[in-house]
């Protein structure tokens, strides 16, 4: 497939790399001379220098017959405009833009143009993941509706010794499995809870936090 | 006297500028967007409307300008791209009935006309105007002046 990415900096170039190890043909259009220069040297993809959102570049770099369009510049309106061409004058099956403010996300999809927000997308991984040290493992499943994590129990957590049935879990939450001393277990009420166990707990978004809270201590 | 229209100016260069005072002169409600606060002193003394420092291609700076309210609203910042974009966000999600943008590349016209944008080219407008010109001068002298 042919991804036309209209953008900069690292993001480019590490999702150009990764595009073309997956053996996909990636064109590139930057504004700054010299970065298309270094960016040439660096990657096996076609380079151009301009404004992605001029109908003439995009036709240099073959929008015609592109599958994807991602534009990532720093400015939101050029993106928007970016994919509008793509999609209005080329027909670019699909288009994606970067949303960099994350309030765009939600007007860019009114608009009709599929966005993104980093900075949705990272803070939610933060909230999620790096606030609790115990989460080995997250998993969103079923279109993000459902998630599947994984925590070690450590000696300090209010859960230890107690039984299952005994937690005041929150509704739509589930202690799926018990792995202790490497043995899964499909818990019971009556089984207690051990430092050490590994669980791997069902919640959906909206209980995700209070769930965990009660498993990790953490006031909320 | 016509009926007095809330109207929201994007960019207040000498072409905003322009339009704000001339609207206000007129009566009307005028808002102006603009992220560099020196231009609002091209307002005139007179201009009686808001003035809102930001960048319109943010949701935040087009509600202090209270933009679901406004009946018409004119984008001329230097870019295109602003200018299209704060065009469709005033018709599609603040519902505003009259909506136009200056697009300065018109190869960009023609597609955005398909989303139902009014834009205005300041190029096709001066060549028009160029080429009408050429066209008098070529008349007879004391033919009709436009």
């Amino acid at each position: 497939m042919k991804i036309i990415i209209v953008g900069g900096g690292k993001p480019l170039y590490f999702l150009c790399r990764n595009f073309t190890a997956q053996g996909h043909e990636v064109a590139i259009i930057n504004r700054s001379p010299s970065e298309c220069t270094q960016l040439s040297r660096q990657l096996s993809a076609l380079v151009v220098c301009g404004d992605g959102s001029d109908a003439r570049i995009l036709k240099d770099v073959g929008a015609m017959g592109a599958g994807v369009v991602l534009a990532i510049t720093p400015n939101d309106q050029d993106n928007l405009v970016i994919c509008q061409l793509a999609s209005l004058q080329f027909g670019v099956p699909r288009t994606i833009a970067l949303a960099n403010d994350p309030d765009n996300a939600a007007v860019f999809e009114q608009l009709g143009v599929t966005a993104f927000s980093t900075t949705h997308v990272v803070s939610s991984l933060i909230e999620q993941r790096a606030s609790l040290e115990q989460i080995t493992n997250l998993l969103p499943v079923g279109e993000g509706q459902v998630n599947v994590t994984e925590i070690l129990l450590d000696p300090g957590s209010p859960v230890i010794g107690k039984r299952l049935m005994d937690l005041h879990l929150p509704t739509n939450a589930l202690v799926a499995v018990v792995i202790r001393h490497n043995r899964p277990i499909v818990p019971r009420g009556p089984d207690d809870l051990q430092p050490g166990d590994r669980l791997v707990l069902i919640t959906l978004p909206e209980n995700h936090g209070p769930v965990l809270k009660v498993f990790t201590g953490e006031k909320p | 006297m016509k009926a007095s229209r809330f109207i929201v100016v994007v960019g207040c260069g000498r072409l905003g500028s322009q339009l704000a005072n001339q609207l206000s002169r007129e009566g009307h409600a005028v808002v102006v967007i603009d992220p560099n606060e020196a231009t609002f002193n091209d307002l005139s003394p007179d201009f009686s409307g808001f003035r809102v420092p930001g960048d319109a291609s943010q949701m935040a700076v087009l509600k202090a300008a209270k933009l679901q309210r406004a009946d018409i609203l004119i984008a001329t910042t230097h870019e295109d791209n602003v200018n299209l974009m704060v065009a469709q966000v005033a018709r599609k999600i603040f519902q505003v009935p009259r909506v136009m943008a200056r697009v300065f590349d018109p190869k960009r016209e023609t597609v955005y006309c398909r989303l139902g944008i009014r834009t205005i080219c300041p190029t096709s407008v001066a060549a028009e105007m160029f080429l009408h010109a050429i066209t008098e001068d070529t008349d007879p002298p004391g033919g009709p002046a436009a």
